[in-house]
């Protein structure tokens, strides 16, 4: 199989783009992707510090080093989940790589901020682990990004990621995560960070190519609590779809965020709170997290 | 040629010479849920590889929670 750009020897096909490239062509055709996801919605310029959510993982770590590499002020955010071994090798890959390219590293525990590590939390509350932890990290990085002055997170998530949130939540119809998916998430309070996804046009293939192209050592291996999770589930059912007809997992985001999304935006603006207990914003009067917090604290007194 | 997986971690050991599509589907794996890695190279779907060969299938799936 030869690069569709030099002709050289590829080391990655793309069926959904009828391609395939060799390593520099690739590591190109992946940062032009970014690139384009960044100006196509606005997401960052160049004189706003971006603050990178990273977990270890080959998304996170290629997407701050995307960043890192075209120019942007970034410092990466780590959650410590406390999820046994997992936390502990995933927070090393993190601090490994900040380290290598001399980077800040912001690193909070989750443990402090709720009164429990995430295996806890889910005995305390019987809510499923990948909705409580889902919850905290969404708290926190905002949390940690208004803290410290970033107008803006970026999160790994990518095209499959994505295109499998969609599937979920157009099999419920569940109306107001469909009004609100997108690669970008505008500051609608002095509180709240706009949140950005920079790796949505590109698959989760091809970020672990990229990752493994550019040396990042990252965790392979999947959290525990992943195993059986509903979004894996969707992804399996994509990656079939997928097999038999490349492109459609492109087709299925592309064409939702083009054509379908607006259907979906409610003409009322969701009114945004400051919660009583610790200020942050929230649609309600005690935001998710204090609620959950406080649930555990119970639990365990 | 000796063959790593993960998920859970196991190596698997197949004979003769075959390209990587044909070895994934021995395997019952798709094409498009991992890497194909010999040493420091990726290698694409049609690449012929044969006894003596040792090679990594690396999965690419993350999942959970969907705040990443």
């Amino acid at each position: 199989m030869k690069c569709r750009k030099c002709g050289a020897g590829a080391v990655i096909e793309l069926p959904r783009h009828n391609a395939a490239f060799c390593a520099p062509d690739f590591k190109e055709f992946f940062r032009k992707q970014v690139a384009e996801a960044i100006r196509k919605h606005r997401m960052f310029t160049s004189d706003e510090p971006v603050l990178v959510a990273v977990s270890g993982g080959k998304d996170s770590l290629a997407l701050w080093d995307v960043l890192i590499e075209t120019g942007y002020q970034t410092a990466g955010l780590y959650l410590d989940l406390g999820i046994f071994d997992y936390s502990v090798e995933s927070k090393t890959k993190c601090e490994a790589f900040a380290a290598s390219r001399g980077q800040k590293l912001i690193v909070e525990s989750v443990a402090n901020a709720i009164g429990a590590p995430i295996p806890e939390v889910q005995k305390a509350t019987r809510r499923p682990t990948c909705s409580a932890c889902g919850l905290s990290k969404r708290y926190l990085m905002n949390r940690a990004a208004v803290d410290h002055g970033y107008p803006v997170i970026a999160t790994g998530h990518n095209l499959d990621d994505e295109a499998a949130v969609l599937f979920g939540n157009v099999l419920h119809w569940q109306m107001d995560p469909l009004s609100r998916q997108s690669p970008a998430l505008a500051s609608t309070h002095p509180k709240l960070a706009r949140r950005v996804k920079p790796l949505y046009r590109l698959s989760e293939r091809e970020t672990a190519a990229y990752a493994f192209l550019r040396g990042i050592d990252y965790i392979v291996d999947e959290c525990p609590f992943a195993k059986g999770a509903t979004s894996i589930a969707h992804k399996q059912i994509l990656d079939r779809l997928e097999e038999a007809s490349p492109g459609a997992k492109h087709n299925f985001l592309f064409g939702f965020l083009e054509k379908a999304r607006g259907v979906f935006e409610g003409t009322e603006p969701t009114v945004l709170n400051e919660c009583a207990v610790c200020g942050q914003v929230t649609t309600g009067e005690i935001c998710a997290f204090c609620k959950l917090s406080d649930q555990v604290k119970r639990r365990r007194a | 040629m000796k063959i790593k997986l993960r998920n859970p971690s196991r190596e698997v050991e197949l004979a003769g010479r075959k390209r990587v599509k044909d070895v994934l589907r021995e395997l019952d794996i798709l094409p498009g849920t991992v890497l194909v890695i010999r040493g420091a190279d990726l290698l694409t779907a049609d690449e012929v590889v044969g006894d003596g060969d040792e090679l990594e299938v690396r999965p690419v799936m993350s999942g959970g929670s969907e705040a990443k």
